[in-house]
């Protein structure tokens, strides 16, 4: 299969992806698809977006060799690919700067966004201060109590944040608020999806926004280390981070492993693990894998990390779960706390719950093969966010 | 002919248009909901659009989320519904479309699904979130055309884009009358009747109007310019409101009644 080649015209991942929204969003999207087949190929889009990501993002973010962390698990050598240290502290900001832009070329002055661990809302609320545009922001009361911060830094930037209170109050409820805003204000609005999710053409979008993390990533280690690394891993919610780091990659003789959160346990059914414990079903506009009961009703999902804390996942990774090309796992909220630990002490560097998932498993594979072997793990963010979490666990 | 045509057909006949009223199943509960469903048809209703519950109604308003949990937590299913369309089927011979978003259904089987709604005196379905685009995987699981496919029109929808959806769609045509989800409140006439005519020169389907619509007035001015129109969250909002009232029924019926009247009155 070549795993570069999608998805097709109509945004299928194989069987997955597609557009499953109501009739009045579908002119919506295929104006956004169209306009940015259009704009991302114009040169002057790219040296617009270049230099943003530079001089505004940071980029490229620093590949960094874990040798403390390595030696201490007596294993293979563990990098990090350092998203953590761009501008707003995490991946998102990527994404965010190209959507914006795009929204800017099509001519649209009002941004909306949903978010989980707020990083994502944190990311549109400073492009749309950066443009001069509007933002509203959708965010589950419940995540608006567990990542007061990140309320905070949307507010100073500008943003409205609207808390939503129904079905769970979380990442799932914030999206569809947004959705449901956005087909009333479809017109003059760009709404901002912040994973690689959602209707087709945002999966692709997303993941080609993000798909700078895995160039640079591949960029740098073959400087480093002259040669691929053998294992890359990623966590995955919504599975932004891990998509743009794996992309570049798909057609490498590289394994790639995605981490889910498994909350409590798989086994206890609180958990966020959508590729693990899963079927077939349609969330948000696409065709994927989602956590739903017998009769078709999405489940709630749980995770310590509100950034994971979602039910669905996007088509993509369904794709490469089905045909073999990536592996997921999953760590729990207590492996993950550990590993967050692990990474403050041996390296001084404070990751997000969410990155600490996949740091939690890449500690777990570089203690299974030789020394000689890279595992590339990315952190897709800081921990600033979590500190309150973090400290109602340890009190 | 089947039930959709006829009941236009008949209709025409005597002057007036559909009305069509959508109500969650199983909204609060499944006898409760049978039994608004029956006073409905007594009323005169002509059409009974009948809601899939889903946990995650993206294209629904506040009134129709609430009332899809309530419904939920009472232990309606897909199964549930169609038993509903069932014992309802006994009791009318309006036309039954269920409305659905289009997880459940593929959780269910698009194969199974058609067979069990036919059974059960189906005779549509309108899927809110699978647009023409994606719907062959679903009616191309469909063993037969006993199900009309009913097709949403937005304000948003293109001319281009209109010809495609009439081509693919049966039964009659739903044409939301603004942008926005269920439930929100105020109609332009001018822009559906502009819309209307657009649509007309496409297709021969009835047009039936949704969205926005609460008022008697509201009612009236639509049935001037279209083929029908459908009531929802209006009707949740009353369920709603009278959730431990024994007279809820009643109070339904009376409703169903005075909007009927406004879909006879087109002069």
């Amino acid at each position: 299969m070549e795993y570069n080649k999608f998805p097709d015209s109509k945004g299928h991942f194989g069987e997955f992806g597609g557009r499953y929204v109501s009739e009045t969003l579908m002119p919506a999207i295929i104006e956004l698809n169209e306009a940015y087949q259009k704009i991302s190929v114009n040169p002057d889009f790219k040296i617009e977006l270049n230099y943003l990501l530079k001089h505004y993002v940071g980029r490229p973010t620093p590949l960094f060799h874990a040798k403390r962390l390595s030696e201490h698990v007596k294993g293979a050598s563990i990098y990090l690919k350092r998203e953590d240290l761009a501008h707003t502290g995490a991946h998102k900001i990527n994404n965010t700067v190209g959507q914006a832009l795009l929204a800017k070329w099509m001519g649209k002055k009002k941004l909306i966004a949903e978010t989980g661990a707020g990083q994502h809302g944190v990311a549109t609320a400073t492009v749309a201060a950066l443009f001069g545009m509007e933002c509203k922001v959708f965010m589950g009361k419940e995540d608006v109590k567990r990542q007061s911060p990140n309320v905070l830094r949307m507010k100073l930037l500008g943003a409205e944040v609207i808390p939503v209170d129904s079905g769970t109050c979380t990442l799932k409820d914030a999206m569809n608020e947004a959705m449901r805003y956005w087909v009333s204000a479809v017109r003059d609005t760009f709404y901002v999806i912040g994973s690689v999710a959602g209707p087709h053409p945002y999966p692709m979008i997303v993941r080609d926004f993000q798909k700078i993390i895995g160039i640079e990533t591949k960029e740098q280690i073959l400087k480093i280390a002259g040669k691929l690394p053998d294992i890359l891993i990623a966590c995955v919610g919504g599975g932004s981070n891990a998509m743009g780091l794996f992309y570049p990659f798909l057609e490498d003789n590289v394994k790639l492993i995605g981490v889910e959160a498994a909350g409590l346990g798989i086994d206890t059914g609180k958990h966020a693990a959508t590729l693990s414990a899963g079927t077939i079903g349609v969330l948000h506009g696409s065709k994927s894998y989602v956590l739903q009961d017998e009769n078709g009703q999405i489940k709630e999902a749980h995770s310590i990390s509100a950034g994971l804390d979602y039910p669905g996942v996007g088509p993509e990774h369904s794709l490469l779960k089905e045909s073999g090309r990536a592996k997921y796992v999953s760590a729990t909220d207590s492996e993950a706390l550990s590993a967050f630990k692990m990474l403050c002490q041996l390296e001084g560097i404070i990751p997000a719950l969410e990155s600490a998932h996949a740091i939690a498993v890449g500690i777990k594979k570089a203690k299974d093969i030789e020394k000689d072997k890279i595992i590339i793990i990315n952190l897709s963010g800081r921990g600033d966010k979590d500190l309150g979490i973090v400290e109602n666990i340890y009190n | 002919m089947n039930r959709i045509e006829k009941t236009f057909e008949n209709l025409k006949i005597k002057g007036e248009k559909a009305l069509v009223g959508f109500v969650s199943a199983g909204d609060p509960d499944i006898y409760e909901s049978f039994k608004l469903i029956a006073a409905m048809c007594e009323a005169g209703l002509d059409i009974l659009e009948l809601g899939v519950p889903f946990s995650d109604p993206t294209a629904d308003g506040p009134v129709i989320q609430r009332s899809s949990l309530r419904a939920l937590k009472n232990g309606i299913n897909l199964k549930g519904v169609i038993e509903l369309t069932k014992k309802i089927r006994e009791k009318t011979s309006i036309p039954i479309i269920l409305f659905s978003y289009y997880n459940p259904i593929l959780s269910y089987s698009p194969k199974a699904f058609y067979y069990d709604a036919v059974s059960a005196g189906a005779d549509g379905v309108l899927v809110v979130d699978l647009p023409p685009e994606e719907s062959d995987e679903m009616t191309s699981l469909f063993s037969g055309n006993e199900l009309s496919v009913i097709r949403l029109i937005a304000p948003t929808t293109p001319k281009d884009r209109i010809s495609k959806i009439t081509a693919s769609g049966s039964g009659f045509l739903y044409l939301v009358s603004k942008t926005g989800v269920t439930g929100s409140y105020g109609i332009n006439t001018l822009e559906i009747s502009q819309k209307i005519d657009e649509i007309r020169n496409f297709t021969k389907l009835p047009i039936c109007v949704g969205f926005g619509i609460s008022t008697d007035n509201d009612v009236k001015e639509v049935s001037r310019i279209a083929d029908g129109v459908v009531i929802g969250s209006a009707f949740e909002k009353l369920i709603e409101e009278n959730l431990n009232n024994i007279d809820l029924a009643s109070i339904i019926k009376d409703k169903v009644s005075k909007y009927k009247l406004a879909t006879k009155i087109i002069a």
